[in-house]
Formats: C-alpha cells, structure tokens, sequence
C-alpha cells in the first residue's frame, strides 16, 4: 500500500445544520463533472434531512411531533426510522445517549438530533461511494467523520484527533479506509452535551473520539461516552470493532480497544426455499 | 485426518478443520452463513492417497453475496496455506465485513503543518468557528 496518494483530488464544503461539511473526493473523475454531479446529489440530501430533523424549523416534522402537531405514528419513513435507532443506541449505551431529553423546562420530547449527524452523514458517504466506483470518498460534519475507500492502490484516510485544550494541534491520527471517527467534546459549542437522566451538562471529560466501522454508532458511543464521565473508559474497552481515545479531565488520555470484530453480523441464513427476498 | 477428510469432501471443511487463519475464518464463516447448500458442492479433493501433497482450488461458488473460492497448499497431509483466491468485494458491506480490523493509533502528539493529514475530528465545529479551523484550511487546498 502507497503512503502517498497520486490519484486527483477535490474537496467541497457545505454549511447545512449550522455546521460546515467538508467532502473529499479523490480518484480520477475526482476534479470532472461525474464528482461534482455525485456531490451535489449528497448536499441536495443533507439539506432535505435537515427540512425533516431541525428542531430549530418549525415547520419540520421533528418539531411537529415535539409541539403535539404530528403522530409520531403519521411521520416520514425515515423519521420512523431514525426513532428506532435511537431507541436502540439508547440500549446499547445503558440509556446514556437518549433522544428523549428533558429540555428547560424538565419536560421531555423527542430530540434526535445527536444521531441524525452521524445517521446522514453515513448515508451520503454511502450513496457517493456508490455513485463513484474506483474512488475514495470522505466526509466531515462538523468533525464527525465517514469514509470509504473503492480504490486498493491508496492508501486509507489519515484522520488527526484534535487536541481540545489546543485546537491548532493534533494528539494523534488514526489511517482508516472504511468507516467512522466521531469526537465528542465541548471545545467547539460548549457545555452541550447533557447527562440524560437530569438534563445536566456533563463536564468530566474533555473529548471522547471513537472510531468503528459505522459513523452512526461511533458517534452514538461518543456522545454517550461524553456523558457519562471517565467510567466510559471501562465500557469503551469492551467495546469489540472500536477503538477509543478519551482526553480526560485533567488533560491525560487513554487509548481503549475492543476485539477485533471477526464475527460476522450476519443472520443465519434461512432455507434455501426463502433466500432471494432481500433479507440481510 | 486425510481420510477423514476425504469422506466430508469439502473445502470447507478441510479448511475449518486445519487453519487457524482469522482473516480465512471470518470469510469462510460468512460464506457458510451465506449459503450452505452451495458451500457442499466444493470439489471434492485429496482422493485416495494415504498422505497427500500440492495445491488444490476449490471451485468457485457462487454464494447469495457473491462469489467464494479457496485455494490450499497441502504437504504430507497438513494444510500449510489457504487463501481466498475469490471473495465477495463488490459492495461496501462485503469490504466491511472481509477487511474490519480495529485500527491503531499511529501518531501521537503532532504539529499540525505538512504531516499528510486528510481530516481532523474534533468537538463539533460551528458554522463560524470554522473559517479558523484545520479543517477549513485542507478544504481550501484541496478545492
């Protein structure tokens, strides 16, 4: 494997859920009209999933369901969707990432929004991989990041961990060619991240950053991790397929790994009379 | 071990029974998940001999996720090598499953200028706060 890439190369930045989004594209349509095309097809996304998810639009059905206006049972597929992974991320974190966060005012309502980023930005790295065959493609929401490599004589994204105390530097980089590194941190916006049972601000950690072979559930057990203070430690060491790397209070950092996943997740396969009917 | 193996008659098995190789494991794991019927009808092999030595293909096989082939190296009746000669890679879910392996961190404490980075991740990045960023920086030169 190269440690330099040759192949063209074209980034865009997009600013959409008050966040810029960076897309690399590297390959050799990667500065034609077949790149850019597959670009804006990913942007165009970005901005209909934020029309769906913004609770700052009042007019999203996010927000229809948070004022009363929209049965949740009534809403878009992929508002359906999403709820069902974020109960989910809410078992496999012990309840420590939930979308139902006590706002304010102590009532409760539906906020997706700490899943939708990484859900999305998954999605259109997935869709633009598919869309350019023999290329690299990676994306950077707000510095959660989604990659995936096509092609097999470059080398894998070298991805820097920021320092939180000093975002000019970087603590260290990871090289992946698919998949996800999430970091979850108040350096960028502040205390924002809040422990779901009080609605408090959690404020033990610097940073947590995880990286896995999904963005969507990297950035799931980030946050969770972020909430939940330095005894995510213990849970991100057994967190098999993921690598974490926490910044902790006072400035020291812990390197954590799970088990190579070797397992594949696969289900079973059923009876040779009922394959074919696009079960996964 | 040879004639039991002759008996069972499958790739497969001789491998699951001989190799230790992760990488292999976890292919031929996913591919007996994928199909099992189709994994049976590999090509019988080391006929007849008492020990047997040299290289054998197994046929491809076509399996509901793509094609599956494997190739070992016997000599004196001991697997030496297995490799996928052929293995689904067409889609991103194959790659996953066939290639995932925990990366490492391979750098620690750096100064930010020319170390071939692509990307940072840090604490989500406001709309503002990225004119200063790093990110903003690579974006702009690779434009």
């Amino acid at each position: 494997m190269p440690a330099t890439c040759d192949q063209p190369r074209r980034a865009w930045v997009e600013h959409v859920m008050s966040m810029p989004v960076s897309i690399h594209v590297r390959g050799p349509l990667a500065r034609e009209g077949a790149a850019d095309l597959a670009v804006r097809a990913a942007v165009a996304e970005l901005h209909r999933t934020e029309e769906l998810f913004s609770v700052f639009r009042p007019d999203s059905e996010v927000s229809r369901i948070r004022s009363g206006a929209l049965d949740p049972a009534d809403a878009d597929p992929l508002v359906l969707e999403v709820a069902a992974l974020c109960r989910r991320a809410r078992e496999i974190t012990d309840g420590w990432f939930d979308a139902d966060l006590p706002g304010p005012d102590g009532v409760r309502r539906f906020n997706p929004t700490g899943l939708v980023k990484g859900w999305v930005t998954e999605r259109v790295t997935d869709r633009l991989s598919e869309a350019l065959p023999d290329h690299d493609v990676l994306v950077n929401a707000g510095g959660d990041i989604a990659v995936r490599c096509r092609r097999t004589d470059t080398p894998g994204w070298s991805l820097g961990i920021e320092d939180p105390a000093d975002r000019g530097r970087v603590l260290a980089t990871v090289r992946l060619r698919t998949g996800g590194m999430a970091t979850s941190g108040t350096a960028a916006r502040g205390a924002h991240i809040v422990d779901p049972a009080t609605g408090i601000p959690a404020t033990g950690l610097r940073s947590v950053t995880v990286v896995g072979p999904r963005l969507l559930w990297a950035d799931v057990q980030a946050t969770a991790a972020f909430a939940r203070g330095e005894a995510c430690c213990e849970h991100l060491g057994r967190l098999d397929g993921h690598l974490s790397f926490v910044v902790l209070g006072d400035g020291s950092t812990r390197t954590l790994r799970g088990a190579d996943r070797v397992t594949p997740r696969f289900p079973r396969a059923r009876p040779a009379t009922s394959q074919g009917e696009g079960q996964h | 071990m040879v004639t039991r193996q002759k008996e069972e008659g499958s790739v497969r098995r001789i491998v699951m029974a001989g190799v230790g190789t992760t990488a292999l494991l976890v292919l031929l794991l996913r591919f007996d998940a994928s199909n099992r019927d189709a994994s049976a009808e590999a090509a019988p092999i080391a006929k007849g001999t008492a020990t047997v030595s040299g290289t054998f293909t197994g046929d491809a096989v076509p399996t509901r996720h793509g094609q599956v082939q494997v190739r070992i190296v016997i000599e004196n009746g001991r697997i030496t090598k297995a490799e996928a000669i052929d293995y689904p890679r067409n889609n991103h879910k194959d790659q996953e499953i066939n290639s995932w392996v925990v990366p490492k961190l391979e750098q620690a404490t750096l100064d930010t200028n020319g170390t071939g980075i692509d990307s940072y991740s840090g604490a989500t990045v406001t709309s503002e706060g990225y004119q200063q960023s790093l990110q903003s920086a690579l974006d702009q030169a690779a434009k």
